[in-house]
């Protein structure tokens, strides 16, 4: 009797984590709490880590991140060698992942970004395995294709259950949407959900949900939420991103697509911010209402949803604590997958759906093609984020940027790295001037019609170069330090070793 | 000949870098570059030569300049003078224009220069009120020389010198505006406001203008750069009154067309100043951008 109930309790289903169910008598009930683990290391023996597989996390926390810190560190200290660190990005904050390359504890990266000391590194030649660069929907079609198949995942949250139930919009480091997280947790072979507080079971509405998760480690703190979203919340007073947020929004009235039941994107960074501002001075006079807004959403963005100015926000990332609050209290605030929103091998990806982008760049060439991970020097420090997903799909792409910044010119021959090819991007909006990319006649007439700036790209580059100088070549050598993946998963660039 | 608009004039450090690259893409009527107070003595020199560099690049060629130069009495005026006159400037701000000797000996050192480089385009002279001395003298300060397009109200010093503070009501520049406006006016010349320095206040700043601009003042200086859509988009012409513009412009083409030496319209004589207010407003639509190329 005794034998066959043994076939039928979970550790017979779920064999990964049999060794750590009771081996006593089978009682109902016994395994309520059996997923949670008394640290982080215990959840990483269960999970079966080995050296070469590959571990993934998300970058809900942005830049007050704190959780691959504290994992790699103890995964360094189990001995681990050999590893793919596959987050969906990296910021500022993850630079000690240096440390663990020169260890030999992480050899290959998948990220949408690298910035600091970190980007710096590996174009100096840190790594053997150049970094696999991906756009926030390309990754998932990247995990879906098989390419990035991940082994472990750490999925931090600030609240779940026992039973790794999860969500992002409560609890002390709100992240909000775990659009990103969503995808590890189902694609992922173990999935370990990182917490900092454990709530009654079942916390609901869930975005990680029971069925998905192996193991739940309640942790001190998995992120900062002070720095989380951090300085973008604020209405900017800079003069320029003012003036480039007022010619962005002229130039949304007089596309054509801005009539009730519009949809649009917008990032982070002043221009785009204050754009959504001016966009909402706009709709109020002229009654319109957008039928939802993408993306990342920001507190102005909640705002507008809030004064009924757009219908829904389709939320895969939370930009800052409003954001991440209002997701929790909205019920038109929704949470979606980065599958449902910019994959491109989806079967509905909202970006499909979308009228209008603005985003933003550090290069934009004559080609209208879009740099957005290399700077001056030549040095990894940006991402692509959703980019080349959105300007592919977009109805209108709007590309922001000043013309120079500082002495460097924005507009250049040929930008140092394609992250966004041009025959997606429609317009390219200056402080100097307004280029419509030619292949979009009846826009640029429009434009023009309304008293708008409307140049040639050649004007903005020569423009450009006339006020900073032709900018010194940047020298690289021959070893291949980064691959630029598009969204689709070919290769669009590649990043060098610098010289 | 085309008025030349003057609603927006945008003061900028000569010391600060960014914004002597950067003024010109916010589009002011005419840009102000500073020697004078906005200036630490210890960079007097390097911001002279910034303008200098700055008046002749192209990005400032459509775009009129001024100069508030140091006052000659100053180790640095006459070179600021030599500089600037050199560089192309169209506008030279007296830095504290007390009496008529002031612009008198501005006008003689300009001169000067002018003669020895052989420019031949005159640089214009607008004289900053800044003084009760400099009120009480507007009228014969406006009216001295042929090189004065305008005289403004510098407001911070001016209300130091009444022993007052300004005010969001502005009472206390009342006295000032008037009689500076009118000794403009009497002259012919243009008449500028003091800035508005709290750049949050977007209402109280509105509100200034909607009065100054009533009171009949051309302008505003101004020292942030955001506030200059505002102010231009206070000055844009009512829809009801560029129709009568237009009227009023092809009432008067028809009669020269027909050769008539009187215009009417809907049976009210059109004279010159009417014509010409008309041409103003529809110089200001332009301007601003509510009217076609065509129109």
């Amino acid at each position: 009797m005794k034998d066959i109930a043994k076939h039928f309790t979970t550790e017979a289903l779920t064999p990964i984590n049999a060794p750590f169910y009771s081996e006593k008598e089978n009682v109902k009930g016994e395994d309520r709490r059996a997923k949670i683990c008394e640290s982080i290391e215990e959840a990483i023996k269960r999970s079966g880590l080995k050296d070469g597989m590959t571990i993934s996390f998300h970058h809900a926390f942005r830049g007050g991140d704190l959780l691959i810190n504290n994992v790699m560190n103890v995964i360094a200290k189990m001995g681990f060698k050999n590893l793919t660190l596959a987050s969906s990005s990296l910021a500022s904050v993850h630079d000690p992942v240096i440390e663990h390359i020169k260890n030999g504890v992480v050899t290959q990266i998948y990220t949408s970004g690298l910035r600091s000391k970190l980007g710096e590194a590996i174009s100096k030649g840190l790594m053997e395995k150049p970094v696999q660069i991906h756009s926030h929907g390309g990754r998932v079609h990247l995990v879906q294709s098989g390419e990035l198949k991940i082994d472990v995942a750490f999925l931090g949250v600030p609240v779940c259950d026992a039973f790794g139930n999860a969500n992002g919009y409560s609890g002390r480091s709100k992240c909000g949407s775990l659009g990103y997280a969503m995808i590890d947790a189902q694609y992922a072979d173990y999935v370990i959900v990182l917490t900092e507080s454990l709530e009654e079971y079942p916390n609901v509405p869930a975005s990680l949900h029971q069925d998905q998760v192996d193991a739940v480690v309640v942790v001190d703190e998995v992120g900062d939420p002070s720095k989380i979203g951090a300085g973008e919340t604020r209405m900017t007073t800079n003069p320029k991103e003012l003036l480039l947020a007022s010619h962005t929004a002229k130039v949304i009235e007089h596309s054509g697509l801005f009539k009730d039941g519009f949809s649009i994107q917008t990032g982070t960074g002043g221009a785009s911010l204050a754009t959504t501002v001016f966009l909402s001075e706009k709709m109020e006079e002229k009654g319109i209402t957008a039928s939802f807004g993408l993306g990342g959403i920001t507190g102005t963005m909640v705002y507008m949803l809030k004064r009924g100015l757009i219908k829904t926000l389709l939320d895969v990332q939370s930009f800052d604590e409003f954001a991440a609050k209002s997701l929790g209290e909205n019920k038109n605030h929704i949470e979606i997958s980065a599958n449902e929103y910019a994959n491109p091998s989806s079967k509905g990806a909202s970006i499909k759906q979308l009228d209008i982008v603005v985003l933003s760049a550090l290069e934009v060439d004559l080609d209208f093609n879009v740099n957005v991970i290399t700077g001056s020097k030549g040095f990894l420090r940006g991402a692509s984020g959703g980019h080349s997903d959105t300007a592919a799909e977009a109805k209108l792409s709007i590309i922001v940027a000043p013309l120079t910044r500082g002495r460097l010119p924005t507009v250049t021959k040929r930008v140092n790295t394609i992250v966004t090819p041009g025959s997606t991007v429609d317009i390219v909006v200056t402080d100097q001037g307004i280029a419509v990319n030619p292949k979009n006649k009846e826009l640029k007439e429009r434009l023009k019609k309304a008293g708008l700036q409307i140049v040639e790209m050649q004007e903005l580059y020569e423009r450009a170069i006339a006020l900073c100088g032709e900018p010194a070549e940047i020298k690289y050598k021959d070893k291949v330090v980064a691959v630029i993946r598009y969204r689709d998963g070919s290769i669009i660039d590649v990043v060098r070793q610098l010289a | 000949m085309k008025q030349k608009l003057r609603r927006s004039m945008l003061f900028v450090p000569g010391s600060n870098t960014g914004m002597v690259c950067n003024a010109f893409i916010y589009k002011p009527d005419t840009v102000m570059f500073d020697l004078e107070d906005s200036v630490a003595l210890s960079e007097k020199d390097s911001a002279r030569m910034m303008v200098f560099h700055a008046l002749q690049h192209f990005t400032y060629k459509d775009i009129e300049t001024a100069v508030r130069v140091n006052p000659l009495n100053s180790p640095f005026g006459l070179l600021d003078l030599e500089a600037v006159i050199r560089a192309g400037v169209d506008i030279i701000r007296l830095p504290k224009t007390d009496t008529v000797d002031d612009v008198l000996e501005m006008e003689q050192e300009i001169a000067h220069i002018e003669n020895r480089i052989g420019r031949e385009k005159k640089t214009l002279l607008l004289a900053a009120i800044e003084s009760a001395l400099g009120v009480v003298n507007a009228v014969d300060i406006a009216r001295c020389s042929k090189r004065m397009m305008g005289i403004a109200l510098g407001a911070e010093d001016f209300v130091r010198d009444l022993h007052t503070q300004r005010t969001k009501e502005g009472l206390e520049l009342m006295a000032a505006r008037n009689q500076i406006l009118l000794a403009a006016r009497a002259a012919k010349i243009g008449a500028f406001d003091s800035v508005f320095s709290d750049v949050k206040d977007k209402e109280g700043f509105m509100h200034e203008v909607e009065y100054i601009k009533g009171l009949g003042f051309d302008g505003k200086s101004l020292i942030n750069p955001t506030q200059i859509p505002w102010l231009h988009k206070a000055f844009e012409p009512r829809q009801k009154d560029i129709n009568w513009a237009i009227e009023v412009l092809e009432a008067a083409k028809d009669a020269k067309e027909r050769g008539l030496g009187v215009i009417s319209l809907d049976g009210k004589m059109v004279d010159a100043p009417i014509i010409l207010r008309a041409e103003w407003i529809m110089n200001l639509a332009r301007a601003s951008g509510v009217l076609g190329e065509d129109q």
